[in-house]
């Protein structure tokens, strides 16, 4: 039985310390003017956190404060306010809640008027609709706008030439305009520090995702996940804060490991790890509990998801190098996970099911992200055939509330547990008939 | 003797019908070696594909005569209906003839199929062909020149034969000739709408998906000639661009209805690559640097290409509505087609700033039923005669 008054998430130090950042950085934001500190916003895949800090400047990231809107059920309202303006139902609703929230003030998530961009920093890595989300900000706030291409690796892999065109992109498009907008000079060895700092805070966050191979799994790679990830999908890559986080929080699930204890959930600790899942796609924002409540309940543990690979994808070896800073930036965005072919993203998946030893995968097909969603029916057909493990879809949205039915989707859990069960106890009869 | 409009369409209307493309596979079959690349919207470099012996055949779903079975497995409901439609053709073998596929960096959805189409069909070569979105020659060019000699390469190796520099440059000089055809034929019926039905004139583009070049090139002439010589009613509908329809097509009847509930289309963005280029690519030199150089600095605009000058932003349809004498644009999208819904709030800002009129509506290629946009279109008309006449 889990706790039912579920005390707030994790308090671990790393929690703790992960927060008072959060925080920090909509403080510093809030008083950008006041401070004389100039503001680029910029998205979370191919984002250029140690770039930006060689000109002081601050980093905005609309989609987490969609994120945050949603996580404290705002974004219902200004997803409305934007359609109400003439922005579709059918799109993306990130890009609807940011301008709903802008319409209404730019009040950030923690209540406070968040400081208009002087830079748009546009990185188009592995979504078509960040260039239109950023082109309509740009009617509305008229800022300077770097436009950073970043080739789809359409054939699966990353070519000299693709790396070279973002390099080349970075050198005479985005480097310029930070230092037309901040004033200040680049200065490579100042990179190449937050590179190093980077690629100190990636080992550890592999180490923790990694953690998941055992039994019981400490983390929970999806719920817990997103927690994880935040300061290295942020604006916090390259910084002193972000090594630290990442160090205590690897410390705190060496312990939780050597202890054999399960993830930490928001009703305390896991006890009882019944299901290993790989989850596929963004969660739900709006319900995240809710949702996360459904799997903790049937003791249901993600042990690896993609969406966790959304902002920089390191289990497979890539880290920040600072011996090859503008290089290293670039692979970096062209090998976030959803600018990978399908075929990649199948067999990533279809390793993380070996190795993590899942029982199965779920997706979580969200209605706004066609970079996500289109084609995760074929993911669901390629990774049972390859598998041989069941696989379900559910559908939701990030933070649409309307998209969000509670019933349908925990019927679906329901279901596909028991479809989980059902192919365990088969495989056992099997092995023991053999 | 010429051929009469109505001779030239009953081909176009054969051709369109035929989802089984047999005019591509008797094609290929006339003589060993030939080649027939797929091609998704909005623009690929056709004339690469000619001058590796094969035939540019644009895949745009399956219209509203195809019944889709088994393409809906594949899709969620909240995602358009071209690749649904074009999973179908493909899995019920109406596509097996094609050798390569292409698809453009136009959209998530169209980027994810070109992965989809490498495991679904692995004997098929597939493409994902990007474009630039940065418009530097050292920047931009370069990268694209490589993709354009990635692209030559695959093509020689599918076709068996070197695509050579002298080859493209004939090729680049047809397609400058079928390219300059279609801005005459765009033209005259801007300039005479009632001569030239919308419904005809996308019949005739359509064909231009699916039969060579030269062959399209003649039934342009044609259909110029032909249409110049007949004698039409006029009728006193306003002139429309209809703008959003870049990817997934509208149903015929749709275009229809626009005209019958009384607006004639002055322009539209069906079907871009055929006139992509505004004007002749450079025949002399190197002919990659020239189709780079053509997309970079010559070529149209529509959502899945980054204006970088804000004050350029959507200038490109007030040019379409002057150029063409409009009254007033009709948004016609499909349904969750996110390059043409995010666009559209930016584009229906700059025409109000120009006082220019617009509606708005969504489809989908298979949509049945045309009343309501038939009463919206109407009433646009009528509202655009008013505003006209006070
Ligand atoms: S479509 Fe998906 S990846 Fe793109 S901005 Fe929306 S949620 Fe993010
Ligand atoms: S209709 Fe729109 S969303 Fe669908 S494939 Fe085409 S461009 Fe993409």
């Amino acid at each position: 039985m889990t706790n039912p008054n579920p005390s707030p998430a994790i308090k671990d130090s790393s929690m703790l310390k992960q927060k008072a950042m959060i925080a920090g950085n909509y403080g510093k934001l809030e008083t950008a003017a006041a401070d004389g500190r100039k503001v680029a916003a910029t998205f979370v895949p191919g984002n250029l956190n140690e770039l930006i800090m060689c000109f002081d400047m601050l980093n905005n990231l609309p989609e987490i404060n969609a994120i945050q809107n949603g996580m404290r059920k705002k974004t219902g309202g200004y997803i409305m306010e934007a359609e109400k303006r003439g922005h579709s139902e059918d799109v993306c609703t990130y890009v609807k809640a940011d301008l709903g929230m802008i319409a209404k003030g730019n009040i950030g998530p923690d209540g406070q008027k968040l400081p208009d961009p002087d830079l748009l920093l546009l990185s188009y890595t592995g979504c078509f609709t960040f260039m239109k989300w950023f082109e309509l900000l740009r009617a509305q706030y008229k800022c300077e706008t770097a436009m950073l291409h970043v080739p789809y690796q359409g054939d699966g892999k990353i070519t000299k030439t693709m790396v070279s065109y973002v390099v080349k992109q970075l050198k005479e498009e985005v480097i310029p305009k930070l230092e037309r907008v901040s004033g200040v000079a680049f200065d490579i060895d100042r990179l190449r520090e937050n590179l190093a700092r980077s690629a100190r805070a990636e080992e550890d966050l592999v180490w923790v995702l990694e953690s998941a191979k055992a039994r019981p799994s400490p983390i929970d790679a999806y719920f817990g996940g997103v927690y994880y990830i935040g300061p290295i999908f942020t604006a916090f890559r390259g910084t002193e804060d972000a090594v630290e986080y990442y160090r205590l929080l690897r410390a705190e699930i060496g312990e939780r490991l050597a202890r054999g204890q399960g993830p930490v959930t928001p009703a305390g600790d896991m006890p009882d790890e019944r299901y290993r899942l790989v989850v596929e796609g963004p969660p739900n924002w709006t319900s995240f509990r809710e949702f996360w409540k459904m799997f903790y309940d049937e003791g249901a543990v993600v042990v690896a998801s993609t969406y966790s690979k959304v902002g920089g994808l390191y289990d497979l070896g890539f880290r920040h190098d600072p011996d090859r800073p503008l290089e290293s930036l670039a692979e970096y965005c062209l090998g976030c996970y959803t600018n990978r072919n399908l075929p990649a993203r199948i067999d990533l998946i279809a390793q993380y099911m070996e190795e993590y030893q899942a029982d199965g995968l779920l997706i979580n097909s969200i209605k706004s992200c066609n970079s996500f969603s289109a084609g995760q029916l074929l993911v669901l057909r390629e990774i049972e055939r390859r598998t041989g493990k069941p696989a379900a879809f559910i559908e939701s949205d990030l933070v649409d509330p309307r998209y969000f039915s509670p019933a349908n989707i925990k019927n679906r859990l329901e279901s596909y547990f028991q479809m989980v069960d059902q192919r365990r106890a088969g495989s056992k009869s099997a092995a023991r008939a053999a | 003797m010429i051929p009469t409009t109505t001779e030239i369409i009953a081909r176009c209307q054969a051709l369109f019908d035929d989802l089984n493309f047999t005019y591509a596979r008797e094609w290929k079959a006339a003589r060993p070696g030939r080649i027939v690349v797929g091609y998704m919207p909005f623009y690929v470099p056709r004339e690469l594909i000619h001058a590796a012996g094969g035939l540019p055949l644009g895949v745009l779903g399956g219209g509203e005569q195809l019944e889709v079975i088994q393409g809906d497995a594949y899709y969620q409901s909240y995602i358009c209906r071209i690749p649904r439609s074009t999973i179908e053709l493909g899995v019920t073998n109406r596509l097996d003839f094609v050798d390569v596929m292409l698809f453009p960096s136009i959209c998530d959805v169209i980027r994810n199929l070109s992965g989809m189409w490498k495991i679904m069909f692995p004997k098929v070569r597939s493409r994902y062909f990007d474009v630039p979105q940065n418009y530097r020659d050292d920047v931009g060019g370069e990268f694209y020149i490589h993709e354009l000699a990635e692209l030559r390469d695959l093509l020689a190796e599918a076709s068996g034969q070197p695509v050579g520099d002298d080859a493209l440059r004939a090729s680049i000089a047809l397609y400058n000739e079928n390219r300059a055809l279609v801005r005459e034929v765009y033209a005259f019926r801007a300039r005479q709408p009632w001569q030239a039905p919308s419904a005809e004139v996308y019949l005739l583009m359509r064909a231009g998906m699916i039969v060579a070049v030269e062959e399209h090139s003649r039934m342009l002439r044609e259909y110029l000639a032909a249409a110049a010589a007949e004698n039409r009613p006029r009728r006193d509908n306003s002139r429309v661009v209809v703008t959003g329809a870049f990817c997934e097509q509208p149903p015929l009847n749709l275009i229809k209805s626009i005209e019958l509930s009384g607006c004639y289309i002055v322009d539209d963005d069906f079907m871009l690559v055929n006139r992509w280029e505004r004007s002749d690519v450079a025949e002399a030199g190197d002919p990659l640097a020239n189709l780079a150089d053509a997309y970079l600095h010559n070529s149209g605009d529509t959502s899945a290409k980054y204006e970088p000058d804000q004050a350029k932003k959507g200038l490109y349809l007030v040019e379409a509505v002057k150029r063409t004498r409009a009254e007033g644009v009709i948004f016609a999208s499909p349904s969750f087609c996110d390059p043409a819904l995010l666009e559209r709030p930016m584009l229906q800002q700059v025409l109000a700033a120009h006082d220019i009129p617009f509606i708005a509506f969504k489809y989908a290629e298979n949509s049945g039923q045309m009343q309501p946009i038939r009463e919206q279109a109407g009433t646009f008309a009528d509202s655009i005669k008013l505003w006209s006449n006070p």
